[in-house]
């Protein structure tokens, strides 16, 4: 059941070292004051899981706090490169980071069958392509009405998930719209769940009746930051920074520079102020 | 007016598009041309972006494949597991648009890695949704500019399906997509062979020289019978392109 609670009470309370988390958001809605939060509290060992690692995780790998990541597409979506996952996994540096490697259908479908409490997801995928030689767990399944041999991958099943949210009322149900990704299954698949939130409001007030809402039971933590995505974006709050993205390129490409930025800029910083600059004018790397 | 070999590139694959298209677009330079399309001679594109975005129609281009724009002027925006469910595997799409690291003379992509996939020499971002992209659309065009490291006599890692080993290899998969039907460059157009499926030069674009595409392509490039001469960018094609970029890069810095 929802519980309102500190951001750093929400990430003590539910994500421990060696644990699988996923920080779901699909260039929209990325929850990055949260993994700046898992950063501070040096969460280790940790199993990352998202489709498309964007620059949160580059920091995650970066700080050392990463044993394995699963993912679909790793890159500055636009600019280029993530450089400190190129960085350990071409490396070693600051570890040895494992790769659990999907195309996005297969993770898009591995979270679904999460969510709906299956084993494994089944899709018609893979052709001819050589993911599967290097991922043991991509495998197999012969249809049993049609002969068809699909594609199969185990469910994703995260200890924790955690997403940002636009919106959370008083009883913690919790709303987005917009490009909505994966997070909904995401947090259906995970065993418990921090959202942050833009805003807190006593009632959603009109809306679709389609709109996507987690009820409150299947949440654990909310937490109000707002800007908590910053630099990704808050449909409706503010804008992605491109710019700080294309920043971003320079500050990681060289161990000593991220480093120095991950000093300011997280660990000696707090949540509001890296998320404040969400609100800021013209605010970059 | 003079153009650069990357805006040729962009407006001549961008004249490929149909406004009856039901397009899946990648991010960069597909995003570009199917944007320049539609605000060209395809008005009624309907583009289609892996985030879940629907007949969207971007003021700018994305930099990002989800950036609000692209959600903000959308029919309809739906979560990604629908996405890669009803609509591409689905069978909904009939063009995929794919840019690539690296392509062989089959129209096989990697963007996965350089070197060996253990120890890489260099990791690139992976595949995203281009393997069921390049297998579940209707047909595939990909466009790249054209360089010896990129155009490559055999891929290191097959991250997306072209034609596979040659003509036949998609069938013997169960596959009834065409894959890819154009290959456009900075310098030159293929489009498969009928008889191989290796793809092969079909029209040149103006002031290009075959000693040139062959200094930049790895395999031993071939030649349709009549091969055609690209027609050059018009002042209209680029006057919307280079607005587009502008407004683009504007909206990017803020």
């Amino acid at each position: 059941m929802a519980e309102f609670m500190s951001l750093s009470a929400a990430v003590e309370q539910h994500l421990r070292d060696g644990q699988s988390v996923a920080m779901e958001g699909f260039t929209h809605l990325i929850p990055y004051a949260a993994g700046h939060e898992v950063i501070r509290q040096g969460k280790r060992e940790l199993t990352i899981i998202r489709m498309t690692p964007d620059i949160l995780y580059d920091q995650l790998i970066g700080m050392g706090l990463v044993r394995k990541m699963v993912f679909s597409w790793g890159g500055n979506p636009g600019v280029g490169s993530l450089h400190r996952m190129r960085d350990a996994v071409e490396n070693g540096f600051p570890q040895r980071l494992d790769l659990e490697e999907h195309s996005h259908a297969a993770m898009a479908n591995a979270y679904e069958a999460g969510a709906a409490n299956l084993p494994f997801a089944v899709f018609r995928g893979y052709k001819g392509v050589d993911l599967p030689k290097v991922n043991p767990n991509i495998r197999s399944v012969t249809c049993p009405y049609t002969g068809e041999v699909l594609a199969t991958v185990p469910a994703i099943r995260p200890d924790v998930a955690i997403i940002h949210a636009l919106r959370a009322d008083r009883q913690g149900n919790v709303l987005l719209e917009g490009i909505v990704g994966v997070q909904k299954e995401a947090v259906l698949a995970a065993r418990s769940s921090i959202v942050t939130v833009e805003e807190i409001v006593d009632d959603f007030g009109p809306r679709s009746a389609n709109a996507v809402i987690l009820p409150r039971w299947t949440i654990g933590a909310i937490v109000h930051v707002p800007g908590g995505a910053y630099p990704s974006y808050a449909h409706g709050y503010y804008k992605r920074a491109n710019a700080f993205y294309i920043g971003w390129d320079a500050i990681a490409r060289e161990r000593e520079t991220f480093a120095a930025w991950m000093k300011a800029n997280v660990l000696e910083a707090s949540a509001d102020s890296f998320a404040g600059l969400a609100f800021g004018a013209g605010q970059s790397a | 007016m003079s153009y650069s070999p990357t805006e040729i590139m962009t407006i001549v694959a961008s004249r490929f598009l149909r406004t009856s298209d039901i397009c899946f677009v990648g991010i960069g330079a597909p995003s570009a041309a199917c944007n320049l399309a539609r605000l060209t001679h395809a008005p009624g594109i309907t583009l289609i972006y892996e985030s879940g975005t629907l007949g969207t129609r971007p003021d700018v281009l994305p930099l990002s494949i989800g950036d609000g724009e692209l959600c903000d002027t959308a029919l309809t925006t739906v979560s990604v597991p629908e996405m890669f469910r009803y609509w591409l595997q689905g069978g909904r799409i009939t063009l995929g648009f794919l840019g690539g690291a690296q392509i062989d003379c089959f129209g096989n992509l990697n963007t996965t890695v350089v070197g060996d996939y253990a120890n890489p020499k260099v990791r690139l971002p992976g595949g995203g949704g281009a393997p069921e992209i390049a297998s579940s659309c209707g047909e595939v065009f990909i466009i790249m500019a054209m360089n010896p490291r990129a155009f490559m006599a055999k891929l290191p890692f097959i991250t997306s399906m072209g034609h596979g080993a040659g003509k036949g290899s998609r069938e013997a998969l169960g596959l009834s997509t065409k894959g890819p039907t154009r290959l456009i460059t900075d310098l030159c157009l293929f489009e498969p062979d009928p008889e191989t499926s290796e793809l092969i030069v079909t029209a040149i674009h103006p002031g290009v020289t075959r000693e040139m595409i062959q200094a930049q392509c790895g395999w031993p490039v071939h030649y349709a019978a009549q091969v055609g001469l690209t027609p050059a960018p018009t002042d209209n094609e680029l006057a919307v392109l280079r607005d587009l970029q502008a407004r683009t890069k504007q909206a990017h810095a803020a």
